[in-house]
């Protein structure tokens, strides 16, 4: 399969392009998916005011048309809900919301509506949908457009949760999201858009469910997703320098969570440190760590660690924002305090 | 108005299907026989009548917490709903969904729900699917006048608008939010009066009038099938039973109940179609019959029924999860 670079946001611009050429069903809605809609310049001449708040989705409404790719009104809950209503009577939408802290006013849709429908009803329904939405702090967008809390969403039965972290990631996953038949909560790091990598210009498709090792290592296990894994892999690099041999996880989706290759890896390293930018109270970072203490405490050499964002809102000011956010320099000093 | 004979008889039997499973139910609840709680429909079965009169198994209803007569409106097997309400393997939903998630897909009935005002946005998800494959369904979202005052209905109504979408609001305003009256809880003279912000036709009917409600439905869902966008029609009626049951009712004097009595929806059709000669009494009576023996069949079939299995705990929660 020819390959090329491409970014992290024309990754899952593809997939979204590439699935929607291979099936019909599948269209996307959200606040400025295109923009402009109804504008006799805009929409006549199949221009977009956006494509998205970032860009992700240009050219999907020029290719698609405005029938499939449809601009809605700031109504959280009428979209999202309505992306519930359209996966349980035959289409796959994908419903973007554009920053997860946005999930407040639209909670109950997804929760109470796209996550039971198909337990309550007794297995007779299925909500084939996906949820697209921003996650992640370092954009200085302060409190109310940065936070991450997908543990929020892993936490839910019927959701499925996704972060991933490279555009390879990126297209595989959100393929596999959009042809799933359960509703799948798909998470994009906004500092995350701009980073290339290579990715096959076909359709293919990465299970969820299933982690990837990022890098090989014997000496101390490092679990983590997102933007945290590029992160926790320049850490390992500077341990490396000092001899210290790093094996780096990257769960990419939490729910299904691949709990084999967390333990695989524990069991050969004898140590944890779970790389999470979430806020720590019951969040993934404690799961992780509550399982290998459950399932792999024999195993360890020294006690779990866990690196994520205090219990605290995202603050503004860049200077208090750089703290907030997991550091390099914090994941070497916790790697190397394993060791002494 | 469109309505045969053979119609006739059929929304006749929906209402006293309607009425007596409903008084059914509420005996059954106080011998203790039902788990969990239940909301009934009766005094409202003209509106779930008059409105999926008009609907086919490919149309689409959501529903409210008060969900038993939409259910039996849009044609949910009876013993199936009956075991649901026991919570037997049987029921529609396996015994996993109860009174409050009644559900068939299969018959267009998108799930009675736990949630008020949750309904507007899903209604917009399956009128969306009709649009998007420019199918002729429509999608009817009945509502309370309690669910008209939650954001979701006001979310609902406008993207339905701003989308053209195939639907129809009914609001069934029976007069109380639980116990607080309508006209304490709504701004609004008439609930209806909302769609002029909307750019939406808006109606205000009898609701305990099948006639008046069967003819505003006949109109609004003729819209919606010519692609011509959503309307609003509230339903004014009443409900006999409280919110839940148990419910002492003190919200309502002897008066108020023997007002409503006297404008019972079925008694009232009754009157109307006998008056016209357009049912006889003999003809009445033989549904009254068949209809008492199907709530009694369905009483035993849920009685006979099995509990799940102790493992659907654990299924039907995705699709597929590894």
């Amino acid at each position: 399969m020819a390959t090329r670079t491409i970014t992290f946001r024309e990754a899952i611009n593809e997939a979204m392009r590439l699935e929607m050429r291979r099936d019909p069903t599948v269209i996307l809605f959200g606040e400025d998916v295109a923009g402009g809609a109804s504008l006799p310049h805009m929409e006549g001449e199949n221009k977009e005011a956006w494509g998205g708040v970032l860009g992700v989705s240009t050219g999907l409404a020029a290719e698609f048309g405005r029938n499939r790719v449809l601009d809605t009104p700031i109504s959280e809950s009428a979209f999202i809900g309505a992306a519930v209503g359209a996966a349980s009577t035959g289409l796959r939408p994908i419903a973007e919301l554009m920053f997860v802290d946005f999930f407040g006013v639209c909670f109950d849709q997804i929760f109470n509506q796209g996550a039971k429908l198909r337990y309550m009803f007794g297995g007779k329904a299925q909500v084939p949908m996906v949820i697209r939405s921003m996650i992640g702090a370092g954009f200085r967008a302060a409190a109310q457009h940065s936070e991450c809390l997908y543990s929020i969403f892993a936490h839910i039965p019927g959701l499925k949760t996704v972060v991933p972290s490279t555009p390879y990631d990126a297209k595989g996953l959100l393929s596999s999201a959009i042809r799933d038949n359960d509703p799948v909560i798909f998470f994009e790091h906004k500092l995350l858009y701009d980073t290339e990598g290579e990715v096959p210009e076909d359709n293919y498709t990465i299970p969820l469910g299933v982690a990837d090792i990022k890098r090989k290592g014997k000496e101390v296990t490092i679990v983590t997703l997102g933007r945290m894994v590029h992160f926790s892999l320049e850490a390992a690099e500077k341990l490396a320098a000092d001899g210290i041999d790093v094996e780096v996880v990257d769960l990419r989706s939490i729910s299904p969570m691949d709990e084999d290759a967390v333990l695989t890896s524990v069991k050969k390293t004898h140590s944890l440190v779970v790389v999470d930018e979430d806020n720590p109270r019951c969040s993934l970072a404690t799961d992780v760590v509550a399982l290998v203490a459950d399932q792999a405490f024999d195993y360890l050499d020294a006690p779990c660690k866990m690196i994520t964002a205090p219990h605290t809102p995202v603050p503004f000011s860049p200077t208090l924002e750089d703290v907030y956010i997991p550091s390099v320099d914090t994941i070497v000093s916790t790697v190397k305090s394993l060791r002494k | 108005m469109s309505l045969t004979s053979e119609k006739m008889i059929d929304v006749y039997e929906t209402m006293v299907k309607i009425r007596m499973f409903e008084d059914r139910v509420a005996k059954l609840f106080a011998e203790g026989e039902l788990p969990g709680f239940v909301h009934l429909y009766a005094g409202e079965e003209a509106i779930a009548a008059g409105v999926c009169a008009h609907l086919t198994d490919r149309d689409y209803i959501t529903s409210t917490h008060r969900g038993h007569g939409h259910c039996i409106a849009k044609g949910v097997d009876i013993n199936a709903m009956m075991a649901e309400v026991y919570g037997r393997g049987t029921g529609a939903c396996k015994g996993k969904g109860g009174s409050m998630h009644i559900a068939d897909v299969d018959k267009g009935m998108l799930g009675a729900n736990g949630i008020v005002g949750a309904g507007g946005p899903l209604a917009c998800g399956s009128g969306l699917m009709a649009k998007t494959l420019g199918t002729d369904q429509v999608t009817v979202c009945f509502f309370g006048d309690g669910a008209a005052e939650q954001g979701t209905m006001h979310e609902a109504m406008n993207l339905a608008c701003c989308w053209a979408l195939p639907l129809v609001f009914v609001c069934e305003n029976n007069g109380f939010a639980e116990t607080t009256p309508c006209v304490y809880h709504c701004s609004a003279k008439n609930i209806s009066d909302r769609g002029v912000a909307y750019d939406m036709p808006g109606v205000t009917v009898d609701g305990t009038d099948f006639f008046a409600v069967y003819e505003a439905a006949e109109e609004a869902i003729g819209r919606a099938r010519r692609g011509e966008g959503p309307s609003l029609v509230e339903c004014r009626g009443f409900r006999y039973y409280g919110h839940f049951e148990g419910d002492a009712m003190l919200y309502f004097t002897e008066e108020d109940k023997e007002r409503n009595r006297a404008r019972d929806p079925i008694e009232n059709f009754k009157k109307r179609a006998l008056e016209r000669g357009l049912l006889t009494e003999a003809a009445l009576t033989e549904v009254d019959t068949k209809v008492a023996r199907i709530i009694e069949d369905a009483v035993e079939f849920a009685k006979e029924s099995a509990w799940p299995a102790p493992e659907e705990v654990f299924t039907d929660v995705y699709v597929k999860y590894p």
